[in-house]
C-alpha cells in the first residue's frame, strides 16, 4: 500500500500518478472474527482502526452494505466544533477536537482538517448573554472561545448584512477559532486505509440482514454474503439503527429523519470561516473548489428516503439571503439528503445493550461527523474491554429512563424538533 | 413536497400542515402509575422503514388533526383520516 510522504508524492508525480495502489484490501468474509463492526461509515471505520491501534485487536471486520463513503460520512457538511454546553458533551467533543488536530499524522492520510474558525452570529442582547454563558463553560473546560462585538464581527466577515435594513441586526458573535472543516471522504478513506493496514477486513457490498444467536447471546451476523461469527458485534449504522436493532429485539428512542445539504456554483474565495446564522437555521463554509456548502433544518418528518423536499430548500435559502444578501444570485449546483438517527435529546448513544454480545453506537443526529474520532476511540474501548469509556458515561441508553438526558437545545423529546 | 389529501379541504402541500409524530404510540391514562408505559409513550418509537401512521395538523387550513399513513422509504401516502375517527 505504501505510505504517504513528500518523497512518495513526488515519485508518483514523476511516474504520471499511474502506479498508485488500492488503499485498502477488498476483503472477503472469514468464518468468524473477534469483533464485527456493522456499518462502514466514519464511526464504524474509526472504531475498527482504534480497536487495532489502541487495543491490539486486529481480527476485526467492518461490514458495509454499500461502498465506503456512501453514507452520511460522505454526505455531511463537515463542520467540526467543540462548543457544547452540557457536561458530558463538552468534554467528549473537545476530546474529539484534539484527535482531529493530530488525525492526518495518526492516519498518514491528509484529511484536510482546516481550523478556519466558526462564527455564530448573535441578534439580540439576550443572545449575547447566552453566548457569554456558552463561552464561559467552554473556557472553564479549557476550550477556546471568544465573544465578539458587532464591529469585530464586521471586520472578520464584512459580507454579512450590516445594513440598516437587516431583518435581524447583528449584535455580535461567538467565535471558536479551533473549529473548522475536514474533507469528509478523506476521513472515511483514511480510516479505512489505516484500519486495513492493521489487518482489519473491510467488506463492502455486504448487508447484515439478521443476527446469529446462541441462547439469548448474539454470536455473529447473517449477511447477503453468508453467516459470519463474532465474539462481539458493534452496530454503527447511523440512520438504520432502528431497523437493525429491531432484529436484535431492541427497542430504541430513535427516529430517522432526512437532513439536506446544498452547494452553489464555485466562486472566488469569500467565506473564510464557518459562519452560522444565530437568528434562523443556516450555516455555510466554502469548499476548496469554491462552492458554498450550506445547510439548515431537518425536513421534519420521519424518512428513510435519501432525498429532501423543496420546502426546506426554500426556507434555508431565505435564511441564507437574510444573512448574506450578496449570494442571492448564486446558482445552486447540487443538493442531497442523508438519513439521521435522531434521538429525543439530540445527543448520541454509545452503550452496552440488554442483548449480550451486542453493542450500540448511534443516535448521531446531524452532528456526528465532528464526533467521528472520539466516537471510534470510545466505542473501540467498549468493544475491547466490555466497559463504558469514562468520556461516554452520559451516552448510555438508560439515560432516557433515569431522566439524565443531554438536551442541548432544550427542545424536549420530539426528534423532529431537535 | 408531500401532497396530503385533507378529508376536509382536499389535496394540499404538506407545508400547510404541522407534523406531530408517530400516531401509533398509546398515551397511558392520567392516573396510570406504570413507569414502563410512560417511558414507552414518551421515548420508544418503532421508526419503521415502510408504513408509518403519523399525526399531521392542518394548521393553515381546517386545523383538523389527521392521521396519515405514509411509506417512509418512498413517501407514498396510503390513507388519510381525521384523528378523531381513527380506530386504533
Ligand atoms: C446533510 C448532512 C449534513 C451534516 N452536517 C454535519 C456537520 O456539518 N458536522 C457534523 O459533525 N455532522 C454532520 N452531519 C452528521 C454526520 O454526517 C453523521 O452524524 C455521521 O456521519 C454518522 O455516522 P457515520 O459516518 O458512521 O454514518 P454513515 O456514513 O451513514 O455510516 C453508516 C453505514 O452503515 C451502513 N449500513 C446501514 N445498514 C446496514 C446493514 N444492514 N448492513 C451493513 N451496513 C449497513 C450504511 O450503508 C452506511 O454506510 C451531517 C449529516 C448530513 C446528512
Ligand atoms: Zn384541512
Amino acid at each position: 500500500m505504501g505510505s504517504f510522504s513528500a518523497f512518495s508524492l513526488l515519485r508518483h508525480a514523476i511516474g504520471g500518478n499511474r502506479h498508485w495502489q488500492r488503499h485498502w484490501r477488498a476483503a472477503s468474509p472469514k468464518p468468524s472474527y473477534d469483533v464485527i463492526v456493522v456499518g462502514g461509515g466514519g464511526h464504524g471505520l474509526a472504531t475498527a482502526f482504534y480497536l487495532a491501534e489502541n487495543h491490539g485487536i486486529r481480527n476485526v471486520a467492518v461490514i458495509e452494505k454499500g461502498y465506503i463513503g456512501g453514507g452520511n460520512v460522505g454526505r455531511n457538511t463537515t463542520v467540526i466544533r467543540s462548543n457544547y454546553l452540557l457536561d458530558g458533551n463538552t468534554q467528549f467533543y473537545e476530546f474529539s477536537m484534539k484527535l482531529w488536530e493530530g488525525l492526518s499524522a495518526a492516519l498518514n492520510f491528509n484529511v484536510m482538517f482546516s481550523q478556519r474558525g466558526q462564527i455564530v452570529t448573535a441578534h439580540s442582547a439576550d443572545q449575547m448573554d447566552a453566548f457569554s454563558h456558552r463561552a464561559n463553560i467552554m473556557r472553564l473546560n479549557g476550550i477556546d472561545a471568544e465573544i465578539l462585538g458587532r464591529d469585530e464581527v464586521r471586520r472578520l466577515v464584512p459580507y454579512l448584512d450590516f445594513s440598516d435594513t437587516a431583518r435581524f441586526p447583528i449584535h455580535g458573535a461567538i467565535l471558536q477559532g479551533r473549529a473548522g472543516t475536514a474533507r469528509h471522504d478523506a476521513v472515511a478513506w483514511g480510516y479505512a486505509r489505516a484500519a486495513s493496514g492493521h489487518g482489519v477486513d473491510i467488506i463492502e457490498n455486504c448487508e447484515v440482514i439478521d443476527f446469529l444467536r446462541k441462547g439469548d447471546r448474539i454470536v455473529g451476523v447473517e449477511t447477503t454474503r453468508g453467516r459470519i461469527g463474532a465474539e462481539r458485534v458493534g452496530l454503527a449504522v447511523a440512520g438504520h439503527t432502528s431497523v437493525l436493532s429491531r432484529k436484535a429485539g431492541l427497542e430504541l428512542p430513535i427516529e430517522s429523519h432526512v437532513l439536506q445539504a446544498f452547494v452553489t456554483e464555485p466562486v472566488k474565495p469569500l467565506v473564510d470561516h464557518v459562519v452560522a446564522y444565530g437568528a434562523d437555521h443556516f450555516y455555510v463554509s466554502q469548499s476548496d473548489k469554491g462552492g458554498l456548502v450550506f445547510g439548515g433544518n431537518l425536513d421534519g418528518y420521519n424518512s428513510y428516503a435519501q432525498r429532501g423536499n423543496a420546502g426546506v430548500l426554500q426556507e434555508v435559502c431565505e435564511a441564507a439571503v437574510a444573512l448574506m444578501p450578496n449570494i442571492s444570485r448564486l446558482r445552486l449546483l447540487r443538493h442531497w439528503g442523508g438519513i439521521m438517527d435522531m434521538t429525543p435529546d439530540a445527543s448520541p448513544i454509545i452503550s452496552l445493550t440488554p442483548v449480550p454480545g451486542l453493542y450500540l453506537n448511534g443516535g448521531w443526529c446531524y452532528g456526528g461527523f465532528k464526533a467521528t474520532p472520539a466516537s471510534g476511540w470510545c466505542f473501540a474501548h467498549m468493544l475491547a474491554t466490555g466497559e463504558v469509556h469514562p468520556l461516554t458515561r452520559g451516552y448510555g441508553l438508560d439515560r432516557f429512563r433515569t431522566g439524565h438526558t443531554l438536551d442541548e437545545a432544550g427542545a424536549g423529546p420530539f426528534a423532529w424538533l431537535q | 413536497m408531500l401532497r396530503i389529501h385533507c378529508p376536509c379541504c382536499g389535496p394540499r402541500d404538506h407545508d400547510e400542515f404541522r407534523y406531530a409524530g408517530d400516531a401509533s404510540v398509546v398515551r397511558p391514562a392520567h392516573d396510570d402509575p406504570d413507569f414502563e408505559a410512560w417511558y414507552r409513550y414518551v421515548y420508544v418509537r418503532a421508526n419503521p422503514k415502510g408504513l408509518h401512521r403519523e399525526y399531521w395538523q392542518h394548521v393553515h387550513g381546517c386545523r383538523q388533526w389527521l392521521v396519515v399513513e405514509r411509506d417512509t422509504a418512498t413517501h407514498t401516502i396510503h390513507s388519510v383520516h381525521f384523528a378523531g375517527q381513527q380506530a386504533s
